[in-house]
């Protein structure tokens, strides 16, 4: 059992999210995560500011129920089955991601040049991540589905609206890695 | 009795997520620079058993275990919205490392700084709300 406290490798890990999207449509749903933030939208008055938000939100209280689930989950990953936090990505991008100005690479499961409070205080991961956040909102919608609703489901429908969103997720996040990182960092 | 089903789905959802690394920003990075199979095997093998899978269902005509037979609605039909809004949400997922189902993820893992990622997603979802009159779909 030892092996559940490291990292979970790809064929173990692709195989089981196609297994929650198939336990989602057999229990009458399907799967998808972006949606949940319009309905969070909705819960905090926005349907007052534009009919987008004016729908029935209760019809997605069961989407909200997989998300508190969600950080649950990353609570129980986080402090119970793992010993060592630290990803080991490929020693290539870590030499990159140094040259970037992120040292901690190689050594923590998210750059503490971002995700740490002593970061954000420094007012530049603050922005980077509020505008990171504000683009996945925006692109999401606007698309109609993130990685979940498009590339996982919409895809495994053979879809042809779900191969142009993801050819576009891919198209924005080498336009974003490989021209705007370098300007950025 | 439902509703434990759907948080029971959801823990093991967060728990995937956070121990297979896609809710961690370097490997989102890694994937862009095509310097790891990890990513892609990750989504390439949830996609061959989604797509054969669907198969399955819809030639055998499978019902849920409610009963009611499974139906799968099209996506709309369009070009510029899913290229556009891809576009969009592909340079956030890269500049943020995470999309929408690992921000929950690591929330519960504590890593707070993603609560500001999280406000911005709202406020991103938001601002679509009242700009989506005037954008092309």
């Amino acid at each position: 059992m030892e092996w559940i406290f490291e990292p979970w490798p790809w064929y173990v890990a692709g195989p089981l999210i196609a297994f929650i999207m198939f336990l989602l449509i057999f229990i009458g749903k399907g799967f998808g995560m972006s949606s949940n933030l319009r309905t969070l939208c909705t819960l905090c008055g926005a349907d007052s500011k534009s009919d987008f938000f004016d729908f029935d939100w209760k019809s997605q209280r069961w989407n909200l129920i997989v998300v508190v689930g969600a950080i649950i989950g990353g609570f129980i990953g986080a402090n119970f089955l793992s010993n060592d936090l630290s990803v080991a990505i490929n020693p290539d991008t870590i030499t990159d991601l140094k040259e970037l100005g992120f040292n901690s690479a190689g050594e923590a499961y998210l750059p503490t040049e971002l995700f740490t409070w002593e970061a954000v205080g420094g007012v530049k991961a603050l922005i980077i991540l509020l505008i990171g956040g504000i683009l996945i909102g925006f692109g999401a919608r606007y698309a109609g589905g993130c990685t979940s609703g498009h590339a996982i489901s919409g895809l495994s429908n053979l879809q042809l609206p779900s191969l142009i969103a993801v050819i576009g997720f891919f198209i924005g996040g080498l336009v974003m890695v490989h021209l705007l990182f370098p300007l950025i960092f | 009795m439902r509703s434990i089903g759907y948080l029971l789905i959801g823990i093991f959802f967060g728990i995937v997520m956070f121990k297979s690394e896609a809710a961690s920003w370097f490997r989102i990075y890694e994937m862009f620079q095509f310097q790891s199979f990890h990513m892609y095997g990750i989504i390439g093998s949830a996609l061959v058993l989604g797509v054969i899978g669907v198969q399955i269902i819809k030639r055998k005509n499978l019902k849920n275990f409610f009963g009611q037979r499974i139906t799968f609605i099209p996506k709309e039909k369009s070009f510029s919205r899913y290229m556009y809004g891809g576009i969009i949400f592909g340079l956030g997922w890269a500049l943020a490392g995470a999309c929408p189902g690992p921000i929950f993820t690591l929330i519960g893992a504590g890593f707070m700084p993603i609560l500001i990622v999280f406000a911005g997603s709202l406020l991103g979802t938001f601002l679509y709300g009242l700009l989506r009159k005037k954008l092309p779909h």
